[in-house]
């Protein structure tokens, strides 16, 4: 039974430490420039969200996804 | 975005496809025997706005010597393909691929990507990427695959 619970915790880590390795493919990027990818799809709240963490941390940017591109890079 | 890059110039068979077009099906097989320029691209991707004009012009000069141009649309959509080739309207052959099995199976790095098919299948050349500036180098080696 605990090595049983060992290969299930071994596998749950293994899981979780390869979840983010999928590599968006450059012929993909249409769908991740599309609107709905957006972490916040109104543009309002967006430029307030914006405003605060400029505000409070002096820094902007990096909260959205790449867009389009042809992937060269 | 418009850096473009070689990727590789060895001598490697380019993976068959049979894909739909606007009127048919298009395969690499069936044009085994004459040089074929296999483009990808997508509807919103920049570049291939240029591109498509150069192609075009590549393609009126060099048919009638045995070029053949398949571009493979990747658009998971075909409303946005449909509207770019209506601005365009290409003289070569379109093909769709809305599930992207056939940039897989060629490793597309970039898009758009661009492979020279020689004669005998084999890839003379891939490109990723579009620069008008490096076009002449691309028309050269058309040129070249062409006379053997």
């Amino acid at each position: 039974m605990k090595r049983v619970i060992q290969w299930l915790f071994l596998g749950a880590i293994t899981m979780l430490l390869t979840g983010c390795a999928s590599m968006v493919r450059p012929w993909d990027r249409d769908l991740l420039s599309e609107k709905k990818m957006s972490t916040n799809p109104n543009p309002w709240m967006r430029s307030i969200d914006d405003h605060i963490y400029f505000s409070k941390e002096g820094s902007t940017g990096g909260d959205d996804v790449g867009g389009g591109g042809c992937g060269c890079n | 975005m418009l850096i473009a890059g070689l990727v590789w110039s060895e001598s490697k068979i380019a993976p068959s496809f049979e894909l739909p077009t606007p009127n048919g099906t298009v395969s690499l097989d069936s044009l085994r025997g004459k040089v074929v320029l296999v483009d990808f691209w997508a509807s919103w991707c920049g570049p291939c706005r240029q591109s498509f004009p150069w192609m075009s012009k590549l393609y009126e000069s060099y048919s009638p010597k045995g070029l053949v141009i398949v571009a493979i649309n990747l658009d998971k959509k075909r409303e946005p393909a449909n509207d770019f080739l209506a601005e365009f309207s290409p003289p070569f052959i379109v093909a769709f691929d809305p599930d992207g099995k056939t940039a897989e199976a060629f490793h597309v790095p970039a898009m758009p990507s661009s492979y020279i098919v020689n004669r005998d299948g084999t890839i003379l050349f891939s490109h990723a990427g579009f620069n008008l500036k490096k076009a002449g180098e691309v028309e050269n080696l058309i040129q070249e695959a062409l006379k053997q």
